[in-house]
């Protein structure tokens, strides 16, 4: 029964919550929805082959762990130590500096301490230390190390989620350590266990079976490309012929599958099509596939032997169609496998040859191994030898900014290209704060197989510093055009900015390109690729 | 003097207190950086809550109550409502000035010609706390909004590639998270 409480009892109630004043090995953490995708079903596990596929629930107790998990996870992670330098070195040499503590976004965006990069990595090293160094196993928590225990597994899987291995701390970290190389061996691990989410490993199933992420079959693929060949008829009276499977092109194309079926990435696929109709008179012999129909690779975030054989698909197809080499489309984490692990996975493609732009001449010399083009460098580089004819006026109604998607700025150095081509095919451009741009740019919140609905909570706190900044050039400049170059972002953005209210929209750059591209024989075009009226145009829509 | 004067002479020290209560609720670690980091891209949490509480503070002083608070209190509010806080912890801020100011200015209001400047103040702050619900529940409602317009966007095309696409309803195509979409 309650008692009644004095008046100067209730004076003394406080009304804050206790504070998190303990360690961080005795604060427990508790999952919550919002914050966490659901579990992957067994089927898309099996598909794959993946151990331990069954039925279960992150908010359950019980996770249906096979029953020696704990001997699967150290001898995972003893395997890895062995295998891979970089993670025993960077197990090893972390000093604790802070330097990338406040860097992460879901720190930045949540206050958890576990979300910086160096708590949530010592969720995992407090492991190495008790059972691979002797310090550990002799001192125990006073070296900081901690059993594995149930509890500490689920909470280490919880954090592991909550990294989107966008490697913005690892741009701070004074020894180099990169934090997204911990959390993909960590996801690896519970990998081991069944313990995958959904978001990734249903993709992953379907790009294995049918080439692309949302498991669409050829017919489908190419029904939905001839839509927009449809579409862009109507909004410039011209009318595009994409070839699909053609053996003997010069170039295959690569683009992520969420291009050709999620607004608004469908409006930069349709950017694709006209430039390369564009580009069919000047010489470009290229050609779509049905089967490598995925730029993205998912498989990257369950495992490095997954991330191989997705990968192996696109170099598969492209030997099979016999091309010389590949053009990537506006992707993010694809081109960081390219760029940094396909030449270890798949390499070397000598049976490609070293790309160079059949319009141009010029010789794309940084991809002479992966021979795989970013079509950022493929357009720069068409603007700067004047082969485009273009009108950046029709643009001029959106004012634009350009986010640096992680994995192109971080994995590939990709800062200049981009923003070359906006500024030649837009008028108006404004950059956000250095801070939060080009090596220093911000995650979406939903990179890494994050970007489920189920964990809208942990994508908005992830995703806030990113739009604070889409918020203050929106207020001082009226930018009202978020461009960026990742499908995970145009997939991510549109809600991020609907629910900081950033006032902007998104799109690729390429359909910026194509808004301006001036295409022989077109009609006097009204409409934007949105068929939203063109500047001036307002009332021409209106009749 | 009267309160208002008060109020505004302690306008920094109360702030300072009231800075610290609304940072309580987070860990430690956050709280430290939330305070200590000043430049606002790389730290909004602390920039948007130190900024909307003065704004909050600077319009209770005011005669009259305008219909900034609600926005005001929505920034804020739209930070806590993705974070791991209940809506108890996530508004436990708004008392809390009260207290603030009980203890800033100790007896003083108990002096007849406060008292009665007081109890309206006070009456404010309880206003206050229930603006901080709706905009508490304003934004964990956009939040859900935010779910089902992704759905609906993800497989648009595919369905209107199918034949069996679905529009919005014409007179709600101007209503986004239940707000009226003026782009």
């Amino acid at each position: 029964m309650a008692e009644k409480l004095k008046p100067e009892e209730i004076l003394n109630i406080s009304h804050q919550p206790p504070l998190t004043s303990k360690g961080w090995m005795d604060t427990r953490s508790e999952i919550r929805p919002g914050m966490h995708c659901y579990a992957c079903e067994p089927k898309n596990l099996e598909v794959v082959d993946f151990p331990n596929p069954r039925q279960w629930s992150v908010m359950d107790e019980d996770w249906k762990l096979p029953e020696n998990w704990k001997e699967i996870f150290l001898e995972g992670m003893k395997d890895r130590l062995d295998r891979f330098r970089s993670f025993k070195l960077f197990m090893d040499i972390c000093v604790r500096c802070g330097a990338c503590a406040d860097k992460c976004h879901f720190f930045i965006g949540s206050g958890d301490p576990k979300n910086m990069p160096v708590l949530r990595a010592e969720l995992f090293r407090s492991l190495y230390r008790k059972y691979f160094t002797t310090a550990g196993k002799l001192f125990g928590k006073a070296a900081g190390a901690r059993e594995l225990t149930y509890e500490v597994l689920k909470e280490l899987w919880y954090y592991l989620y909550q990294c989107s291995e966008c490697r913005r701390c690892s741009v701070f970290c004074p020894y180099g350590i990169d934090t997204a190389e911990l959390t993909i061996i960590g996801r690896e691990l519970t990998n081991l266990l069944g313990l995958n989410i959904d978001w990734i490993a249903a993709p992953v199933a379907f790009c294995y079976r049918t080439g692309n992420h949302l498991g669409i079959q050829p017919h489908a693929y190419k029904g939905m490309i001839e839509f927009f060949v449809d579409e862009i008829e109507d909004i410039t009276g011209v009318r595009v012929n994409p070839t699909f499977n053609r053996k003997g092109a010069e170039i295959l194309f690569i683009t992520p599958s969420g291009d050709v079926f999620a607004d608004p990435g469908t409006f930069t696929c349709m950017g694709y099509l006209i430039l390369f109709h564009y580009l069919e008179s000047l010489g470009l012999d290229i050609t779509w596939s049905t089967y490598a129909s995925e730029g993205g690779n998912f498989g990257f975030f369950t495992s490095h032997e997954m991330a191989k054989r997705l990968n192996a698909k696109m170099y598969a197809e492209a030997k099979r169609l016999g091309v010389k080499w590949i053009l990537g489309g506006e992707c993010g984490h694809m081109w960081r496998v390219i760029n940094q692990y396909m030449d270890t996975f798949n390499g070397p493609a000598d049976f490609l040859e070293e790309p160079v732009s059949p319009i141009t001449g010029t010789k794309f010399e940084n991809a002479k191994s992966t021979k795989m083009v970013h079509i950022c460098e493929f357009t720069a580089d068409l603007i700067r030898n004047n082969k485009l004819k273009l009108d950046p006026s029709r643009n001029d109604n959106k004012i634009v900014t350009f986010h640096d998607s992680c994995n192109p700025a971080r994995a590939m150095g990709l800062l200049e290209e981009p923003r070359y081509i906006i500024k030649n095919v837009c008028n108006h451009f404004y950059e956000m704060p250095p801070n939060t741009i080009r090596e220093q740019t911000y995650c979406c919140g939903g990179g890494s197989g994050l970007n489920a609905g189920e964990d809208m909570e942990l994508r908005m706190r992830g995703g806030l510093p990113r739009a604070n900044a889409v918020k203050y050039v929106h207020d001082k400049y009226g930018v009202n055009m978020l461009a960026c170059i990742c499908a995970i972002d145009r997939a991510v953005f549109p809600e991020l900015m609907n629910y900081w209210e950033t006032g902007a929209e998104v799109t690729g750059i390429h359909e910026l390109v194509a808004n301006a591209l001036v295409l022989p024989g077109e009609k006097k075009r009204t409409t934007d690729l949105r068929a939203e009226p063109l500047p001036g145009m307002e009332e021409t829509e209106d009749v | 003097m009267s309160l208002k004067d008060l109020l505004i002479k302690n306008k920094h020290a109360i702030l300072e207190k009231w800075f610290d209560i609304a940072l309580g609720v987070y860990a430690e670690q956050g709280q430290t950086f939330f305070k200590k980091q000043k430049d606002r891209f790389a730290n909004p949490v602390g920039h948007t809550t130190s900024e909307g509480i003065e704004s909050i503070y600077d319009e209770l002083l005011k005669e009259t109550e305008s219909d900034k608070l609600p926005l005001f209190l929505e920034n804020i509010m739209k930070i806590r409502a993705v974070q791991d806080f209940s809506a108890s912890d996530a508004l436990s801020f708004i008392p809390g000035l009260k207290r603030i100011i009980r203890e800033q200015l100790g007896s003083i209001l108990l002096q007849k010609e406060i008292a009665e400047e007081w109890a309206v103040f006070e009456s404010k702050v309880d206003r206050l706390a229930l603006l901080g619900f709706d905009a508490y529940t304003n934004s964990r409602q956009r939040l859900f909004d935010s779910r089902v317009n992704e759905v609906r966007t993800r497989a648009a095309r595919l369905l209107k590639m199918a034949g069996i696409g679905y529009d919005i309803p014409v007179e709600e195509k101007g209503v986004k998270n239940g707000k009226a979409d003026n782009a």
